[in-house]
């Protein structure tokens, strides 16, 4: 038997009240983006739900792209069958049978064309007693069931709904405006660009390259982190700014103790100048308080000095083992732990000062001027945009 | 020629080796190193575990690259035994796997671990209460063969899957090894934690091969060295042979999924052309794996019977040709109680998706005219 459609429910975003359109709208255009390789299935949005019309198309990986879509707060796969008897009933034996993790089970049936002979009280009951025969270790639980499913006769045909997965909950991503990622490769980054986009944000990543001492295969693995994170909501712009010259300069010019420092500084100012230039309201980054020498307290109070743009910190009070299991469960963890260095690796002083203090970069900064490679590293940036993976762009699709 | 010995190997697929070409000639370099071509051998690699991983309807971290069913049977057995000797000592596997899984549990036994081995009816089949029976606090391991390599049964992995549920501290690997491509079986929910596939059993290259580990179970590496495949299974990876495994396996299962009668049907019409023939005996499970058929002739010596058909350019196996060499009785008939007169002439016919129908009827016929021939002779 086929499966027909999935049916999504809203989470948060059905409170929203008079903007609930903006939320579910965007919602909207994230999942026909999401699915956009499975032609035949199509969206349809309700008030209160949305609809993937599968149209034939394979449900499986639409139901994996479902439970990445910040938004989706539940969804269910449903059979589409005819108004028989025997045929509802292996539907909703099949709906059960599907769930490895099903236990109990509990049969809803609402019939809305009167005209099919069984009434809905007595269709529960032969559907449950079907089910049981037919099935093991699944008894019926009519207050908490493990899976629900839900019946309904209509004129046309009859629809069977099984049990509810979990979505990721959150809002969709582009609900909530634009951030600039500071995505270095490690492990942090991506997960507090994952953590934004739950609340809705879109994002657009800024890398920091500095060939030859960050080779290719570094700034593959920051595309490769970009493409996994737009699997939850939208594409992913990549800003991969030449930072070789600022970042070689930094290091003749200032003390060692306060390199670290001072390149960070250059970070930030270059990542506001990109997100003027492309309308981004805020920046992200993945510090976590005392993690290393450039997330003290001391240090971030200098270090953002230069800028005036929030800055987001989703990881700032979170344990190192915290953010790794987030980003296992994201999928970035493998791609973080490749063993290639990036820019924050590469001229690190053997002890970074803890305690930088502001009146000391100034003085340090203030005898050298860095703003001809910081307007070279803007100009040189280069745009690179990351989608979700599709079925047909596959790499070595002949080989294969 | 007909080739009629496809669970002992397969003929490479023409697009799977015309890939194998393509990959050893352009993306050669080593995928550990640094530079861009090792950059490029490491995508392809990444390509080929995604695939695979699809195929399977796993995790694409869930898949380790081995040698073939050999490896990943030992890498299965001994890597869950040395992991989890502190948790427990006793091993739960059947008396008709193949010697990759026996022998490994016969060099555990030696090292102190517990096997038991529990006895199958007289087609091969277990049930999983007969395992439950043999389960004890100290078991950590039960290995069941998913299809039988002699004789097709095909065994009740999920009901062996589900009830070992209920047992936390258990580990199920099964061989997958002669039922990849031909007998569909869903890893997860079958709740199978390792599972072996070898390539040349499905058209792929000999020497590459694919265990299943599921992320939340842990094994110890038995190959020590780079700490390739997660540091489970250092060497330099096979990249053009697990290319062209992939892509044998994308094929198969099309196969499979195109035409899944198909080999019912040739293994219908050979049944019912051997089932007719005077003092020939069937031995697979009438529910077998349709790619399997087993028999014997009692009185006529297997090595005859198989060097006459080889005459007629036809090829078939005395029982599995990794303990053919050794010409006494098969020891999985034995296991299922066939008498030893029949047990040690034992003849295995296989199909694959090249094999035809004229081919099954041609042989009917061949193979007549061989019995009719040698019971002259041998009286």
């Amino acid at each position: 038997m086929q499966y027909d459609h999935i049916l999504i429910r809203y989470g948060e975003m059905a409170l929203k009240g008079k903007n609930r359109k903006h939320f579910t709208r965007q919602l909207e255009h994230n999942v026909k983006d999401q699915i956009r390789s499975y032609r035949k299935a199509k969206v349809e949005r309700t008030r209160d739900r949305m609809y993937i019309h599968l149209h034939g198309e394979d449900h499986e990986p639409i139901v994996e792209a479902c439970r990445n879509i910040f938004g989706i707060h539940s969804f269910s796969l449903a059979i589409r069958t005819a108004n028989e008897e025997l045929a509802i009933k292996q539907a909703a034996l099949q709906l059960l049978l599907d769930n490895p993790a099903g236990t109990s089970f509990k049969i809803s049936c609402r019939r809305t064309n009167k005209k099919f002979p069984i009434d809905s009280q007595e269709m529960n009951q032969r559907i449950g007693a079907y089910v049981l025969q037919n099935s093991e270790g699944y008894p019926v639980d009519v207050r908490k069931p493990g899976v629900d499913i839900m019946v309904e006769i209509r004129e046309q045909a009859t629809y069977v709904t099984g049990q509810k997965i979990k979505g990721p909950g959150g809002l969709p991503a582009g609900s909530s405006g634009k951030t600039l990622l500071m995505l270095s490769g490690g492990i942090d980054s991506p997960v507090a660009g994952y953590l934004a986009m739950k609340r809705g944000v879109e994002i657009e990543a800024i890398h920091f390259h500095s060939p030859p001492y960050t080779n290719e295969r570094a700034k593959q693995k920051v595309i490769d982190l970009a493409q996994t994170l737009s699997k939850f909501g939208a594409k992913v712009k990549i800003h991969v700014v030449p930072f070789t010259d600022l970042q070689v300069k930094v290091h003749q010019e200032i003390p060692f103790g306060y390199s670290m420092t001072v390149m960070r500084r250059m970070m930030l100012k270059i990542s506001e100048r990109i997100a003027e230039q492309n309308g981004i309201l805020s920046l992200t980054s993945g510090e976590s308080l005392g993690q290393v020498a450039s997330q003290t307290m001391e240090s971030m109070h200098t270090i953002n000095e230069v800028t005036n743009y929030p800055i987001l910190r989703p990881l700032i009070t979170m344990d190192k083992s915290e953010i790794i299991d987030i980003a296992k469960q994201i999928d970035t963890y493998e791609i973080s732990t490749r063993p290639y260095d990036d820019c924050c690796t590469v001229f690190v002083p053997d002890s970074p000062k803890t305690k930088p203090r502001r009146e000391k970069v100034h003085l340090y900064e203030g005898t050298i001027d860095f703003s001809s490679e910081i307007e070279r590293a803007v100009k040189g940036t280069e745009t690179i945009t990351a989608v979700p993976e599709l079925e047909e762009k596959a790499p070595f699709a002949d080989l294969l | 020629m007909i080739y009629f010995d496809n669970s002992a190997t397969t003929r490479p697929h023409h697009d799977a080796l015309s890939s194998y070409t393509e990959a050893a000639q352009t993306y050669f370099a080593n995928p550990s190193s640094l530079h861009r071509m090792g950059g490029k051998a490491e995508q392809l690699l990444t390509a080929c575990r995604k695939q695979a991983a699809q195929l399977l309807h796993v995790e694409e971290n869930e898949i380790i690259f081995t040698s073939g069913g050999t490896e990943g049977n030992n890498l299965a057995i001994k890597g869950t035994a040395f992991r989890k000797k502190r948790i427990g000592n006793h091993i739960i596997t059947t008396t008709i796997e193949h010697p990759s899984v026996l022998e490994t549990c016969a060099e555990l036994e030696k090292q102190g671990f517990q096997v038991t081995y529990v006895d199958v009816d007289k087609y091969g089949y277990v049930t999983a209460d007969k395992i439950r029976a043999a389960i004890t606090d100290n078991t950590i391991l039960v290995s069941v063969m998913h299809v039988n390599n002699e004789i097709g049964t095909i065994q009740p992995i999920q009901t062996i899957g589900k009830m070992l549920t209920e047992f936390p501290n258990v580990t199920f690997h099964v061989d997958y090894v002669q039922g990849a491509g031909k007998v569909e079986l869903d890893l997860k929910k079958s709740h199978i934690h390792l599972c072996t596939l070898s390539a040349h059993k499905f058209h792929g290259m000999k020497g590459s091969g694919i265990l299943f580990k599921d992320k939340d179970v842990f094994i110890a590496p038995q190959l020590s060295g780079g700490g390739q495949e997660q540091e489970l299974r250092s060497g330099t990876e096979n990249v053009p042979g697990i290319t062209a495994m992939v892509k044998a396996l994308r094929l198969t299962m099309e196969n499979l999924r195109d035409q899944p009668a198909r080999l019912f049907e040739l293994r219908e019409k050979l049944w019912e052309g051997i089932a007719k023939m005077e003092g020939v005996i069937l031995h697979s499970p009438p529910a077998g794996a349709p790619h399997i058929v087993n028999f014997s002739v009692p009185g006529i010596k297997p090595e005859v019977l198989v060097h006459a058909l080889g005459e007629k350019d036809i090829y078939v196996s005395t029982k599995s040709a990794c303990s053919s060499k050794n010409s006494d009785a098969s020891a999985v008939l034995l296991a299922c109680g066939v008498p030893e007169a029949q047990a040690e002439s034992a003849i295995r016919v296989s199909f694959s998706y090249d094999s035809t129908m004229e081919e099954v009827e041609y042989f009917l016929v061949v193979l007549q005219e061989a019995l009719t021939q040698l019971k002259k002779v041998m009286r």
